[in-house]
């Protein structure tokens, strides 16, 4: 699709300003509805592209990405634009710098229409989690988008926008992704820069793009793939590469591993079918198809959820309501006129933190406490070390691994929003990407019927670690093999 | 289940205020959770090295050395502050 557009811009057929005004209409005419945006960026989108058209007009050659409207996770800062992180204690915050992938993709003039929605602090599975709005799922609008990033997901499916970024620390690209018949990449910990990302879970977090088809992925990664001092766990390299450019390669050969864990007798009978088919399509491409074992996997969850509160109780000390954001220092609870730091701290977090955010906090406190760190949080960075050792093992034998991104399709709204036990478990095939650190993309195989509507299922390819080029290879020749059958 | 007390406790150490109605549903809530981390029990981790950073890297250095910032840059940055006094942050007493 993007492809498809910037040979327009470059033909002349379109404008960029027109390209921006269309995207903007559909928000306009959809977004009231779907509630993909916190933040539209209507007069500086049409500015940009204005310099666009004029660089054109020269004759300039252009990026790829160049005037090419898209959508970003409001975690991700972007300077003198509110970030609110979809929490009210940032409720008036404003971006004093650009994320080092903003700054990437300010220098190839691509188009920022605005900030979309998320779960508050990107923890959740379902968006419902906002301060703000609770976001629609496109193919139904009784049904959740998925999260963190349902915002991006939702805006990419809804056409309010041609490619965003989301953020990932146990599948927030890749469930959304799927729930809302999208592509989303997670990339190896360390390929991108989390420089101006809103810190979560640090050792979990990495940035990662959301659209249309597998190539408008990787031309979106190739512009935020890359070492950045400001980020001292990325790894060296990796931003002269255009991923795009590896796409249609040889996949015959190369071999998927299908984790016997991942596939238990109660996994939903549509969903496996769906993955069946999947399957014999991989062979169909000349790729060798065997089982294998991750024998830890029933522990990711666990350790998972103790690894992310713990590093996010950390992390979130710095919402003090000293430095920046919402300060509350003689609301009527406080024991005197004027708090004291304590009661600054306690009012502040109470009124801008919702009920996950507290939640997190508090399991992480516990967690690493003192008497209970050997049994929670050290015992789950152990369990990590099995787990990666897991994926070493079976990268010795293959190349990916292949599962479905959710154990389910979109889920209604509200109907987990009361156990959040019940809404962690639905992480259960995404999360080990982020355990250890491989990359992971998740794209659609097909969809079941609900109520009459039909809900798309996404199926995920785990690759090794920092080889996103074969894994985007395998993901495109999947994609164009499965919209060729969808058209017989 | 957590007790009251340690529900106060935690939420104290937190620094997050809650009231008399949330400790209820943080206890069950809390809880629950916990009980799901007992999984890890029955999986011997004895000889096993934690680890922290997934893809290995170590010991990266930068200079030492500070930055000037720009007017507007400070600017910005005090423009999110709750409270500032003569161009600085207005921090509670400590004491």
């Amino acid at each position: 699709m993007i492809r498809q557009l910037h040979n327009k811009l470059v033909a002349g057929e379109i404008t960029a300003v027109d390209l921006a005004q269309q995207y903007l209409r559909v928000i306009q005419e959809k977004d009231p509805e779907i509630l993909a945006y916190l933040t539209v960026l209507e007069e500086q989108v049409l500015h940009e592209a204005t310099l666009v058209d004029e660089k054109l007009k020269r004759g300039e050659s252009i990026d790829l990405l160049e005037g090419i409207p898209g959508a970003i996770k409001d975690n991700i800062l972007i300077e003198g634009v509110r970030a609110t992180s979809a929490s009210k204690i940032l409720d008036n915050y404003i971006a004093p710098y650009d994320a080092t992938v903003i700054a990437r993709l300010k220098s190839v003039h691509t188009l920022f229409l605005g900030k979309t929605n998320m779960d508050e602090f990107a923890f959740g599975s379902s968006t419902e989690s906002s301060a703000y709005q609770v976001t629609k799922n496109p193919y139904d609008q009784t049904r959740v988008p998925g999260g963190t990033s349902g915002g991006s997901a939702a805006c990419v499916a809804s056409g309010e926008a041609v490619w965003a970024l989301g953020s990932d620390t146990g599948g927030s690209i890749r469930q959304p992704a799927s729930f809302c018949g999208v592509v989303g990449l997670k990339p190896t910990y360390g390929r991108v820069s989390r420089y101006g990302l809103m810190a979560g879970a640090s050792s979990l977090d990495q940035i990662g793009p959301i659209a249309q088809t597998v190539e408008d992925v990787a031309i979106v990664f190739s512009r935020i793939a890359g070492h950045d001092p400001c980020d001292a766990t990325t790894a060296e390299g990796g931003y002269e590469k255009k991923y795009e450019d590896y796409l249609g390669n040889d996949v015959r050969g190369k071999k998927i591993g299908i984790p016997k864990e991942y596939f238990s007798a109660d996994l939903d009978p549509r969903i496996k079918a769906l993955c069946d088919t999947a399957i014999e399509h991989f062979k169909t491409l000349g790729i060798e198809v065997k089982e294998i074992s991750l024998p830890h996997s029933s522990y990711a969850l666990p350790s998972y959820y103790i690894i992310q509160p713990c590093e996010v109780s950390s992390n979130f000390a710095r919402y003090d309501g000293i430095r920046f954001g919402l300060s509350i220092d003689d609301k009527e609870d406080s024991r005197e006129k004027t708090s004291t730091l304590l009661e600054t701290y306690l009012d502040t977090r109470r009124y801008g933190f919702g009920a996950e955010v507290k939640r997190r906090i508090m399991l992480g406190t516990y967690s690493l406490s003192s008497g209970y760190y050997d049994a929670y949080y050290l015992k789950a960075q152990k369990v990590r070390a099995l787990l990666k050792q897991d994926f070493e093992k079976a990268f010795e034998q293959v190349d990916f691994i292949f599962s479905p991104t959710t154990p389910e399709p979109a889920f209604k709204i509200g109907s987990k929003t009361t156990d959040p036990l019940k809404m962690y478990l639905g992480d259960v095939y995404t999360i080990t990407a982020n355990l250890t650190g491989v990359p992971a993309i998740s794209f659609p195989i097909g969809s079941v019927e609900e109520e009459g509507k039909h809900l798309p299922i996404g199926g995920q390819l785990q690759g090794k670690w920092f080889d996103e080029e074969n894994l985007l290879c395998v993901a495109d020749a999947f994609e164009k093999i499965h919209q060729k059958n969808r058209e017989k | 289940m957590l007790t009251k007390e340690e529900v106060e406790n935690v939420a104290l150490l937190s620094r997050i205020g809650l009231t008399e109605e949330d400790i209820p549903r943080y206890q069950k809530d809390l809880s629950a959770v916990l009980d799901f981390f007992r999984e890890l029990e029955t999986l011997p981790t004895d000889d096993v090295m934690p680890i922290g950073h997934i893809t290995g890297r170590t010991d990266v250095m930068r200079s030492d050395e500070s930055e000037v910032c720009s007017e507007l840059e400070v600017q910005h940055i005090m423009h999110n502050v709750p409270e500032t006094k003569d161009g600085f942050v207005k921090v509670k007493s400590v004491f």
